[in-house]
């Protein structure tokens, strides 16, 4: 047995040239693979940090259509509601188009004890809660543009025309790895006074409704509930958990996301075809070797084993590697991209599926040489010229 | 002297598996590259064909889409009046003011997933103003009605929208008429109706946006400058080409960088391959290459009969994946917009362009890959290059 772990060795390494560069072009497949699979797992990385206990109303005709305000008093009346608060997205960018992050409107006093997982230290948050102008940022965000406590905010949107300052009052802290604390919250009634100035025909309506629910009953009643207080309205709604709210954002641009992972397998076919051709040349060259082990008395079976060996030490290197510098590969790439995914989550499953990839590899690359060489005839074998 | 190319052509052929191994890998490179290039050119082209260039969009300044805008009533009116404007023959202004809103709609592939649908309300003039639309089932909604007619890529994609269904929104029901093609432009991917209608039941004081067809086609800096210059009127004019061009910048920014950065990557596996088989090649040809140098082939020859060999490898992959990815154009893909936040179908479209970028990107790959291994073979002494077994 040690003989033949000996010998798988040795003859991997026979090649140098070819088994080094064979193995590079493994791991950077395994690479590339491993990242591509954890930007997918990127996309859904809001839909993670969504709760179940929360459920998200909008209108049904679309996100860019409002609800009236008093929406809130009659949601809250519903059995299993334990809170409701509005949520405006604002859509403004700072200083440049180009430097986009989400920015909230909320009613803060409900709006954030149905969200335990921003931390905030106790004074910051009173300050926000004073200033009627207050921000309250995420650390992530804080990070990313270097905004520090007291500095004043410009917004541009282009949802609500003019100018918009607005002064950081509190830096909240993820409570947990899948809470993203990429956004800028501030207060809904500063926004609604100003509309009320400025555009009066759009003020007191509310984006979207963050409900807080009780833990028993279950959210599909409590959504239908909602839902039929307003049906036949002007402003019908649409209720579901927040899980599924984010999911739908996903779904809008599943193409993508799909294409992504397609193209992820796409790397592995290629390898696979790499490694199957060094395998097959290997095989090629050492056929008359294989007619003299054969003479010696090897089984078939023993030599093919030992091809397909070679294959699988080829392809478990190669991705061994590969999967040791993922984790860094993707450090890498996630601060490149900080501006466009909040999270890059690099899961167990990623892993697996790698491993998984390796051994196909090794398998669809060892068998065909393997075969030849366990069926060629001892004489043949030993007259061919590689 | 040079060698033969039909040696070189042979040394491919003899090695069967090697050689359809090492193409196969280039093969799917090229493919990825070529379809992410096709897929942001049918992006290109179905929003450059979405403009007219004699058309302007007006929309409320800083607004960014016809979503988000504004114009008023008295705002459009004024627009309406400015010279720089086309008329018709009996005097009426080609203008359009037309209402643009989001509909979430179910996806035909599994309703619980909704997608955004632009549903634009248009008076008869915005007809006219895109001769391209035709209507290919059914009929064109009746002005004044509550009838709708979907775009092609709609009625494909969308549950609930085939002809003589209703669409329940803004407390009315819509039913739809007809469906039209828009002659592959962002039009596909919209809901008509009139304008009128949906200004009530949306409640709406504002129009979204308003087209307007120029005089000529260079009075849109005048125009521009008028609109500027009236303390009344806060608009944006664009063209109507820049306008959907600069609709779909982001996707099409995030689709190339994407499409570009797997190809890189892709393209080292696959240059790896093409090394590994010349080096073999090399290796198990030392003493051909002896006899080559002996009959009086220069170092020269030898380097560029084993690149040569290369490039027809790597061109023979670029070949199979650009014929593999021409099959795409048969497809249409439909996505979210995000910068205009609504769903927007678009093909592969292959174009000559991408045809040369593709054999250009494999002969590349080709010669990275086999540049080593020729210099090696070039560099072999003959009298140690005979002794080889």
């Amino acid at each position: 047995m040690l003989f033949f772990v000996n010998l798988v060795f040795r003859n991997v390494f026979r090649a140098k040239l070819r088994t080094t560069l064979t193995i590079v072009g493994l791991v950077i497949a395994t690479l590339a693979f491993g990242l591509l699979q954890t930007v997918v797992r990127a996309w859904y990385a809001g839909s993670e940090a969504a709760s179940a206990t929360r459920l998200i109303t909008r209108n049904a005709i679309s996100l860019t259509f409002a609800m009236p305000i008093y929406y809130r008093e009659k949601i809250r009346a519903v059995p299993g509601v334990t809170a409701v608060a509005v949520s405006n997205w604002f859509g403004g960018t700072y200083k440049d188009p180009k430097n986009f992050f989400a920015q909230f409107a909320v009613d803060a006093p409900t709006y954030f004890p149905m969200y335990p997982e921003f931390v905030f230290q106790p004074d910051e948050f009173q300050a926000f809660m004073r200033d009627r102008r207050g921000a309250a940022i995420g650390r992530q965000l804080a990070d990313l543009y270097g905004f520090k406590l007291g500095d004043t905010i410009p917004l541009k949107s282009g949802i609500y025309p003019g100018n918009w300052e607005f002064n950081v009052r509190a830096i909240y802290e993820a409570k947990d790895e899948t809470t993203i604390t990429r956004q800028m919250y501030f207060h809904y009634d500063y926004l609604n006074e100003q509309l009320k100035k400025t555009a009066r025909s759009r003020a007191d309506f509310a984006g979207v409704f963050v409900v807080g629910i009780d833990e028993g009953p279950s959210a599909p009643d409590i959504s239908r509930a909602i839902d039929a207080l307003f049906q036949n309205s002007l402003a019908e709604t649409l209720t579901e958990t927040e899980k599924a709210f984010t999911l739908s954002f996903v779904a809008m641009v599943e193409t993508i996301v799909k294409a992504i992972e397609g193209v992820s397998y796409v790397v592995i076919l290629i390898i696979m075809a790499v490694a199957a051709n060094t395998m097959a040349m290997t095989a090629r060259e050492r056929l008359s070797e294989y007619a003299t082990l054969k003479a010696l008395g090897f089984k078939p079976g023993k030599v093919a084993a030992m091809i397909m060996a070679e294959a699988f030490l080829l392809a478990i290197l190669g991705a061994g590697i590969g999967m040791l510098l993922t984790p860094i590969v993707v450090q890498v790439f996630h601060s490149l991209t900080i501006g466009v995914f909040a999270k890059m989550p690099l899961v167990a499953h990623t892993f697996y599926l790698q491993a998984a990839c390796a051994v196909v590899v090794g398998l669809v690359a060892g068998i065909v040489p393997a075969y030849r060489a366990a069926s060629v005839k001892i004489v043949d074998g030993l007259r061919h010229i590689g | 002297m040079r060698v033969p190319f039909s040696y070189i052509r042979r040394n491919l052929w003899v090695r069967k598996l090697t050689t359809a191994l090492t193409a196969g890998g280039m093969a799917l490179v090229v493919f990825v590259f070529a379809a992410v290039l096709m897929l942001d050119a049918g992006l290109k082209a179905t929003l450059v064909a979405t403009g007219s260039p004699d058309n302007v969009v007006l929309i409320r300044q800083g607004s960014q889409t016809e979503v988000q805008s504004g114009v008023f009533r008295d705002q459009a009116a004024l627009i309406e009046t400015s010279p720089e404007i086309a008329r018709s023959s009996d005097g009426q202004p080609l203008v359009s003011k037309e209402v643009v809103v989001l509909n979430s709609l179910p996806k035909i592939t599994d309703p619980n997933k909704r997608s955004n649908v632009v549903v634009r309300g248009l008076p008869e003039m915005g007809r006219t103003l895109r001769p391209q639309v035709r209507i290919v089932e059914g009929r064109m909604f009746r002005p004044g009605s509550n009838e709708i007619v979907v775009g092609n890529s709609v009625a494909r994609g969308f549950a609930g929208v085939e002809i003589g269904q209703q669409l329940s929104f803004a407390a009315r029901h819509w039913t739809v008429v007809g469906i039209f093609d828009g002659g592959k432009t962002a039009f596909d991917s919209e809901i008509w109706g009139d304008v009128e209608q949906m200004m009530q039941a949306f409640r709406r004081i504002t129009y979204s946006s308003v087209i307007a067809k120029l005089a000529s086609p260079t009075a849109l800096d005048a125009l521009k400058a008028r609109l500027d210059n009236d303390p009344r009127l806060k608009v944006d004019v664009k063209r109507e080409a820049q306008f959907y061009a600069d609709q779909s910048a982001s996707l099409s920014r995030f689709i190339t960088l994407l499409g570009m950065a797997l190809s890189v990557i892709f393209s080292l596996g696959a240059m790896i391959g093409a090394a590994i088989t010349m080096y073999s090649a090399v290796a198990t040809r030392t003493s051909e290459i002896g006899t080559l140098r002996a009959l009086g082939f220069p170092r020269a020859s030898i380097l560029l009969a084993f690149l040569i060999e290369s490039l027809l490898l790597a061109l023979v992959g670029g070949l199979i994946g650009l014929i593999a990815a021409s099959f795409l154009t048969v497809i249409t893909i439909s996505t979210t917009n995000f910068q205009s936040f609504s769903e927007l179908a678009f093909a592969f479209t292959l174009t000559p362009s991408i045809v040369v970028s593709a054999l250009l990107f494999s002969i590349v790959m080709g010669f990275v890959g086999g540049f080593l291994p020729a210099i090696k073979a070039s560099r072999m002494k003959i009298v140690d290059a005979l002794r080889a077994d």
